[in-house]
Parts: C-alpha cells; sequence; structure tokens
C-alpha cells in the first residue's frame, strides 16, 4: 500500500567549491562567484587540466566536527565534506545528535559517493606493495568503504532506520533525494538525511583528463574555463565537495515546529540503457526526455507549472542536446521556456557530489526569492538560444519567486534522475 | 627510561583511544584495554602501532594477542627494549 505522505526540506548543508556552510554558499551563489581554482599539485603531475574546484575546509574547522580519535589518520576529502555538509544539516534542521542508548528508528542516511578516501587507498597500497600491510592500522578500511560516509554520519547522529550510501556517478546527489523522499512518502522512515559527496585530488580527476573531456586552455584563467551553455564551451572543470539535506514527513516537520525550505513532490529515476545513442559516456535522449516527463507526472504538475531549471549543464558539447531534450520533454521554448541555470560555472563538475550541491542551491532560490546567474555563459551557445529566449537565461543573479524547480543530474552509464521542489504552501 | 617513564609515555597513547565517557585517570596498570577501558577492539591494533613509533620496537602478532592488560602491555615494551 502506498501511502504518499508529504515529503518536506527541513535542513540544509553544503561544502562546496564555493562556499563552505549555507551562508558563504548563498553569498557566493548570488554574487556569481568562482570556486575554480589553479591547483600547483596537477601542473607537477603534469596533467593537461592543472586546475579544480574544491571547497577550502581549515584545519581548525576540523576539530568542530571530528573527535581527535576521528581525525587520527583521517585522509579521505570526501568524508570531511560530507561530515560537514551532513552534520550541518542537521542541525540546521534543529536535530541533535541521539546520545541515547537507543538508536533513532524512524531517522536514517542516503548519503552517496562515487568513490570514497583514495587518497586513504593510495596509503594503503603503497604500505602493501611495500609488504608492510601491517602499518595499515584499524582506519583503511572505514575510510574506503563507499558507506563509510554515511556510517560517519550515522555513528554521529544515532540513526536506527536504513542506513546506506548509494552510488549512480554524476546522478548520486539527485537520486539520493529522490530515494529518501520515497521512503518517507512510503511511510518507512520519518527523517531521512540524504546527500552526497566526493573526494578530492589527482586519484579522482586523473581518469577524466586522459579521457581529453577536461578544458585545458584555461591554466591561467581558471574562473573562466567552466562555461555552460556557452558557445565557447570545451569540457567541465572537475571539483569536489558535498551537499545534504533533511527530509522530512510533513506530519512530523509540524509536529517540531521545524522551518521549511520547500516541499519534494518527486520525481523520476531511470536509465536510457545505453541503447540508442546512449552509451556508457553519452546520453540517451529518449530516456532523458522520458525522465523529466515522468518526474512532471509523478510529482502531480503540469509542465507549465515549472518556472525555474536547474540543469545537469556540465560546459560540455552535450549542454545543446540536454536543452533540447528539456524543450521536448516540457514543449516550452521561446520566452515560454523556464528560466534555465546551472551552477557548474562557478563549482564546477562536483561528480557524484554535484546533484546534492546543486539541489541545495536550487531549493536556496525559494527562501531567497531569486534566480542565480550563470557566470561565463555571456556567449550562449546559437543551439541553445535557437530553443530558449535569452531572457531565460540570466547572467547575473535575478530577483524572482519560485514556485515550482525542476533539478536533473545526468550520469555516467546512462543513468538520469529528475527532483522537482515546490515552494511550500500549507 | 624508567619504568615510570614508560608507563607515562603508554598512558598518553592510550588516552587518545578511551571513549568520551572514561577519564584519562581510569587508567591503571590492571585496566583490560577492552572490558574496562571501553577501547574499541579494532583500535587495539592502533594502539599496537603508536606503540611501536613511539618505543622504535616491532611487535609480533603473539605479542599483540597477549596484550590484555596495561600491564602486559609495559612487559612486552620492556622485553623488546632490552631485546635491542
Amino acid at each position: 500500500m502506498r501511502m504518499n505522505r508529504r515529503v518536506v526540506i527541513t535542513g540544509m548543508g553544503v561544502c562546496a567549491p564555493n562556499g563552505v556552510g549555507l551562508k558563504d554558499f548563498t553569498n557566493a551563489l548570488a554574487d556569481g562567484r568562482s570556486g575554480i581554482r589553479f591547483q600547483s599539485e596537477l601542473e607537477r603531475l603534469k596533467f593537461g587540466c592543472q586546475i579544480a574546484a574544491n571547497p577550502l575546509v581549515k584545519d581548525n574547522m576540523l576539530t568542530n566536527y571530528f573527535t581527535p580519535l576521528q581525525l587520527r589518520g583521517l585522509n579521505a576529502s570526501g568524508i570531511v565534506y560530507g561530515v560537514i555538509a551532513g552534520m550541518d544539516a542537521w542541525a540546521d534542521a534543529g536535530l541533535e545528535p541521539n546520545t541515547s542508548d537507543v538508536p533513532s528508528w524512524d531517522y536514517g542516511i542516503l548519503f552517496g559517493t562515487g568513490i570514497l578516501g583514495v587518497d586513504k587507498f593510495r596509503e594503503a597500497i603503497l604500505m602493501i606493495d611495500d609488504q608492510n600491510v601491517r602499518r595499515l592500522g584499524s582506519t583503511s578500511v572505514i575510510q574506503t568503504m563507499a558507506s563509510g560516509i554515511s556510517v560517519y554520519l550515522g555513528g554521529n547522529l544515532g540513526c536506527g532506520n536504513q542506513v546506506s550510501t548509494n552510488s549512480s556517478a554524476c546522478t548520486t546527489g539527485t537520486e539520493g533525494v529522490l530515494m529518501g523522499y520515497d521512503r518517507i512518502s512510503g511511510g518507512k522512515a520519518e527523517v531521512m538525511l540524504v546527500g552526497s559527496c566526493s573526494d578530492s585530488g589527482p586519484y579522482v580527476w586523473g581518469g577524466f583528463d586522459a579521457m581529453r573531456i577536461l578544458p585545458r586552455g584555461y591554466n591561467d584563467e581558471p574562473t573562466k574555463a567552466s562555461r555552460p551553455m556557452s558557445g565557447s564551451a570545451n569540457g567541465f572543470v572537475p571539483g569536489s565537495g558535498a551537499g545534504a539535506m533533511v527530509l522530512e514527513s510533513l506530519e512530523s516537520a509540524k509536529k517540531r515546529g521545524a522551518k521549511i525550505y520547500g516541499e519534494v513532490l518527486g520525481g523520476e529515476i531511470n536509465s536510457g540503457g545505453q541503447l540508442g545513442e546512449g552509451s556508457m559516456t553519452a546520453p540517451n535522449s529518449i530516456a532523458v526526455q522520458r525522465c523529466i516527463s515522468k518526474a512532471v507526472q509523478n510529482a502531480g504538475i503540469e509542465a507549465a507549472d515549472i518556472d525555474v531549471i536547474n540543469g545537469h549543464l556540465t560546459a560540455t558539447a552535450k549542454d545543446s542536446l540536454e536543452v533540447a531534450n528539456w524543450s521536448a520533454a516540457l514543449g516550452r521554448k521561446g520566452t515560454d521556456f523556464p528560466y534555465v541555470n546551472s551552477f557548474k560555472g562557478m563549482i564546477g563538475h562536483c561528480l557524484a557530489a554535484a546533484g546534492s550541491i546543486e539541489c541545495v542551491g536550487s531549493v536556496l532560490q525559494f527562501q531567497e526569492g531569486v534566480v542565480f546567474g550563470n557566470i561565463n555563459c555571456e556567449d550562449a551557445h546559437p543551439e541553445i538560444t535557437a530553443v530558449v529566449s535569452e531572457t531565460k537565461i540570466p547572467r547575473k543573479t535575478i530577483g524572482y519567486q519560485p514556485k515550482v524547480i525542476a533539478k536533473a543530474s545526468f550520469g555516467f552509464g546512462d543513468v538520469n534522475a529528475c527532483v522537482i521542489f515546490k515552494a511550500f504552501t500549507d | 627510561m624508567t619504568k615510570e617513564e614508560r608507563y607515562d609515555k603508554l598512558k598518553g597513547i592510550i588516552k587518545i583511544y578511551l571513549p568520551e565517557d572514561v577519564d584519562v585517570k581510569a587508567i591503571y596498570p590492571n585496566s583490560n584495554f577492552i572490558t574496562e577501558l571501553n577501547v574499541n577492539s579494532a583500535n587495539l591494533v592502533d594502539i599496537v602501532l603508536d606503540v611501536e613509533d613511539a618505543f622504535d620496537i616491532r611487535l609480533e602478532n603473539e605479542d599483540m594477542d597477549k596484550m590484555e592488560t596495561v600491564n602486559n602491555a609495559l612487559d612486552i615494551i620492556e622485553s623488546k627494549l632490552s631485546e635491542k
């Protein structure tokens, strides 16, 4: 029996390349501030693309989130970002860590990642190859298992419902929102902390550099490199970080008197099966369009209700195709097309963390009464302006009160997720 | 290094692995790491590695098996140091 309970967002946290913490991130998005920087380590390692977007986490911040024991041998940036975002979201929702002896049975965690603790894994590999496996200590496994992030948070918060990690490449964060939504909507949980994280560093980003899909001509002007929807877009800038949301049944949120950022109306997750034009690295447009139109249908709205789209829009040649797919799926174009933005101009492509960071940014637009601007899109791609009026691609943040926001993420392996957020009205 | 100095050094290592509700003052020579000090059994291997670094010795698997109490650890450290 499907219960279809209403699900709202009562807390958010973020550890993004252009802002750590909600306030800093909000200001950065509003001002069009970039978190993309030159990385001397990538230069030393002779990468083609020597720029990347990673959150700036100060060492003295860590003691607020980790015990001295947890900090010993901690060498997994994804865990650092994920714990900061997750704990912040929990506190922002007005929830406390559970310090009793009884697990919080109705509170769960779905915190995704693509790969975790890569630097820690490297440390282990070097020791093992040196015939020194006995020196690994106890932290190697927990920092490199994919679910390390969800169980770090699970232990901090004492959650007793599902505590798990989902993984679907760049779709991960958006997929997690929908998985958490389903669990609450179906009556299996009251609160789900959802989010995702992605490690920083050459061992995560190197494979993409080798595929030659990162921009190589901007090493001396990093903030100009990521150009979603632009005619001069030539590859995504790799990033890292984490975003998190506390999803809660409306019933529970009301009972607690919690602040409500917005409602999750539902959405859709699907795959193009790597058939037709779909492949390991390219999306099947039929599936993308179906994902969007099913999301609209599942959310119980009309395509015309959407007034802002936050796209996947990574700043590659595929941006035009994505916009065409939105247009076809929604049956809207020109000045009738919703406002559309991509935060990747500022934060690059945070891979597994992209969906969650961008969901947080999307929802912030309700509270701020704005549509955040697109940077580096002065020269919008002609194939995009043929579909969408220039007026619907804000280059700077504009004042506008969105009611319904659609957010989609698409990932390697031809996997898609689209979630529909709504401004909260009782 | 006197026995007292070795004990203090060891206490400094153990301290970080104590759960929040166990005070460093709870460490006695006859304290059992797991049943009395509530040290997570997974962390015993980390204590061993820290002891190796701090005393510049190497502990073998059978040494670790014998290391149930603080005194056991002190005895092992003393015997390893005397072998050097």
